[in-house]
């Protein structure tokens, strides 16, 4: 195994793990190898995937997030209520939910930098507030109708075999793009690496350590807000409850994309993988009638086993 | 034409809070000389290098850097300026490449982004300018230490430095990749680079530079050619004696030396309580023997990172040996660790107190009834009765000086630390216990204490091994002293013989 660099593995493993799934599944199960099912795989989980490479770049830096599934539920209420009851422009709502989701992700990387505070706990407070002011602004579910979202709803893009992507993947996978090219070629991007993999080195080294911690946390913030108006774009509605514990799948899809959770190794494109092994496990699940419960334990065995495989790969 | 003074440093000056670092030093180092920085603990070395890279802001003095007036405010702005160091600890990072971790903070870009192609070629460039082959693409923990060192070299030289810091950068390594970091360091002399050079390893610094200045309290001793100051001297100017000085404290411990040695003879039918053949550990001490029989106090001596703390290491089993064997009271001993060491009656004083011995927040009863408690199990803990009782106790013998018994230990002096910590193991009857540094960072009185203390410990049959880096302290206490140099036990001096400039002589002596 000489010939593979020793990093690559987990990605590869990774991408094996998916080829093979995707393929049982394909044999098994008549209509699962088709474009419909890969575009469902992207629509259903465009949201997930959003805040799953927002939380890429936060484990990188050596961090955690926990509040980004109560920010998505936060903004999808908040977008919902401010059209829906309030009447306001879609486009100005979403700019001020973006703009909230990012003062919060801001003063949790300012709370975690300035105070060398634990990011585990801070966010674990952000959780708290946020998931209060989404009931805080309205406590049960709230329609919209807008042309505005009829018009984006209408958005199509072919992808072969009959298949369409809609406006929440096409976010998604733009998102995918940008961030692909920050980590790989953007100083900031690889000052995550270098921050996550030695902190007390990357200081010695003259990296902009605390600026990149607080911007990491900053963008996290701005993500999780896009991936709760992405939310309510897919199913035209907000709700308080919406993405409860999303951020425990966020991070097992960082984790079985083959990142590491003490920061400076994985990829984006690995968390791309492992998004895409999660939708297969519960797109199995919908082919095949199985419970969905089935698909969570089977996630559960992955991420143990990835964890482990990790371990006996960095131990040599 | 520029002049061959790269650097000068006049009169600096730098306080903390109750230690004055620096006290009017003076450095020079010329372009294309290595120069070696001397000094033992407390000297003002690592204080000097962090005023020059702008670590520490200093309270007086110039610092004159190639041709300009400079102060630097952060580390940042020293590299700017041409001055880069490297510490003994590689301050890389582990798993991005070579290439990636010589250009990180600084890659060449176009249109904002990161142009891997130039990064590659400018990584290239910098390890062809060390002499060094090697993949710039691989993970930096692939290669040796060694290797991770010559890289975090060329980083450092990468932003066009004139001079190189080297702290203590042989630390970890081994003699084969001493050579190797040598052949680099002659080589950017030759290409007109400043060099200072920090170590403890005299042998090294005599090896590959060209001056050496001296640091003692905070002052420059002297500034010498390699060449012209013989190692006894180098060695009595770090530790500030003069043979005169050395004369007088002879004479008066040699008369009690020479009871010493009458004891000691009796003793030679005494089996040893611990003893040591051949023992070693790769990288932090070649093999060497060492007995020591009840009553008995042997000294090690040696500069700072000669080995002194690796071999307590070692016989505490803190770290495994690579090589020889173990035996206490005539029992020999495989898998040596703390836990069976502490069974068979070893106690083991650390040298930074504040790291590995008392803890702060815990009480000095708390803490003098700790190693007893960890002995017992949970459910039979002491009775608080006995345990204000043994902590009474010592407080009296050690006279620790502490308003109660549940005073936190933080609160206490440095000295009165030390005796809480020497408390804890005395309350296991050990019958060897081992002191590193017993007496540093606390006064003259306290010192003189713990000199007493321990020769009582000894009238009780205690075995002692006593670490200082005072020779006077250890000449006043040792019966015996174990002498080290780079690593290695150069010699043994017993009786009469346990003199400092005996001492000195066997740290000077070369390898032949």
């Amino acid at each position: 195994m000489n010939f593979i660099p020793k990093k690559w593995i987990p990605l590869l493993t990774t991408a094996t793990v998916f080829v093979l799934l995707f393929s049982a599944a394909s044999w098994q199960y008549e209509g699962f190898a088709s474009m419909y099912v890969v575009a469902d795989l992207f629509s259903e989980n465009a949201f997930l995937g959003i805040t799953a490479i927002g939380m890429t770049l936060v484990i990188l830096s050596g961090g955690i997030d926990l509040s980004v599934g109560s920010v998505i539920g936060f903004t999808s209420i908040f977008v919902a209520t401010m059209i829906t009851d309030r009447g306001m422009n879609p486009i100005a709502v979403w700019m001020m939910a973006l703009l909230l989701g990012t003062s919060l992700g801001a003063l949790m990387g300012a709370l975690i930098q300035v105070y060398k505070l634990p990011a585990f706990l801070v966010t674990l407070g952000g959780l708290f507030f946020a998931r209060g002011m989404a009931f805080f602004v309205k406590p049960e579910a709230v329609q919209i109708d807008h042309p505005i979202y009829d018009s984006l709803g209408d958005i199509a893009i072919p992808i072969g075999g009959g298949a369409e992507l809609g406006v929440a993947p096409l976010i998604f996978l733009s998102v995918f793009v940008i961030v692909l090219v920050i980590t790989h070629f953007t100083r900031f991007g690889r000052n995550l690496y270098a921050i996550g993999g030695n902190e007390e080195s990357a200081l010695l080294m003259g990296l902009p350590v605390a600026r990149t911690k607080i911007f990491v946390y900053t963008a996290n913030g701005f993500l999780s807000a896009l991936a709760g108006i992405t939310m309510t774009l897919y199913m035209d509605s907000g709700n308080p409850i919406n993405a409860t514990a999303l951020e425990l799948d966020a991070i097992a899809v960082v984790v079985i994309g083959g990142t590491l959770l003490t920061g400076g190794v994985g990829y984006v494109a690995g968390t791309m993988l492992g998004l895409l092994i999660y939708a297969t496990i519960y797109q199995i699940t919908f082919f095949a009638s199985l419970r969905s419960s089935l698909a969570t334990i089977a996630i559960g065995v992955l991420l143990l086993g990835f964890i482990v495989l990790q371990k006996l790969i960095h131990r040599k | 034409m520029t002049s061959p003074v790269l650097l000068e440093i006049r009169d600096l000056r730098k306080g903390f809070p109750g230690v004055q670092a620096l006290a009017g030093a003076n450095f020079n180092v010329q372009r294309g000389e290595i120069h070696a920085l001397m000094g033992e603990n407390g000297a003002g070395k690592s204080t000097l290098i962090k005023v020059l890279t702008g670590v520490h802001s200093r309270d007086a003095g110039e610092v004159r850097f190639d041709g300009q007036s400079i102060e630097p405010r952060a580390p940042v702005q020293a590299e700017a300026l041409g001055i880069s160091t490297v510490f003994q600890e590689v301050n890389l990072i582990p798993h991005l490449s070579v290439a990636e971790n010589i250009t990180l903070g600084r890659q060449p870009r176009r249109f904002g982004f990161i142009d891997w192609r130039r990064v590659r070629e400018s990584a290239q460039a910098a390890i062809a300018r060390l002499g060094l082959s090697l993949d710039i693409n691989r993970e930096l923990c692939s290669y040796s230490v060694a290797t991770q060192q010559m890289i975090a070299i060329a980083r450092a030289i990468n932003l066009d430095a004139k001079l190189l810091i080297l702290d203590e950068p042989t630390s970890s390594l081994d003699e084969k990749e001493v050579d190797e970091l040598f052949v680099v360091m002659n080589r950017l002399r030759s290409q007109g680079l400043g060099i200072v050079f920090v170590s403890h390893f005299l042998e090294q610094v005599y090896r590959i530079c060209d001056r050496i200045t001296v640091l003692r309290g905070g002052q420059t001793v002297g500034e010498y050619v390699t060449a012209d100051l013989p190692r006894i001297d180098l060695i009595a100017k770090m530790l500030g004696k003069e043979p005169a000085d050395i004369e007088s404290m002879e004479a008066a411990t040699a008369a009690a030396h020479h009871q010493d040695a009458i004891t000691l003879e009796k003793g030679e039918h005494n089996p040893p309580v611990l003893q040591v053949n051949q023992y070693s550990r790769q990288g932090s001490i070649q093999p060497f023997d060492l007995s020591i029989r009840k009553g008995e106090v042997v000294g090690l001596a040696g500069l700072l990172g000669s080995g002194r703390t690796e071999i307590a290491r070692l016989l505490f089993g803190l770290d495994s040996p690579s090589s020889g064997s173990l035996s206490v009271d005539g029992v020999h001993h495989s898998r040596w660790t703390p836990r069976r060491a502490i069974e068979a009656g070893i106690a083991f004083c650390p040298e930074d107190r504040k790291v590995d011995g008392v803890i702060a927040e815990l009480s000095v009863r708390e803490n003098i009834v700790l190693a007893m408690q960890a002995n017992r199990s949970v459910v039979r803990t002491l009775p608080m009765k006995k345990q204000l009782a043994l902590a009474q106790h010592y407080i009296d013998a050690l006279q620790i000086k502490t308003p109660s018994t549940e005073t936190a230990v933080g609160t206490l002096s440095g000295g009165n630390q030390q005796k809480v910590l020497l408390a804890r193991w005395l309350v296991m009857s050990p019958k060897l216990i081992i002191l590193d540094e017993p007496t540093r960072g606390i006064d003259v009185g306290a010192k003189a204490e713990i000199e007493s203390l321990v020769a009582s410990l000894r009238s009780e049959g205690m075995a002692v091994i006593f670490i200082s880096s005072e020779l006077d302290e250890v000449v006043r206490t040792c019966q015996r002293v174990t002498v080290l140099r780079d690593q290695q036990v150069v010699g043994e001096l017993t009786g009469d013989d346990v003199q400092e400039n005996r001492i000195m002589e066997m740290i000077a002596s070369s390898h032949e």
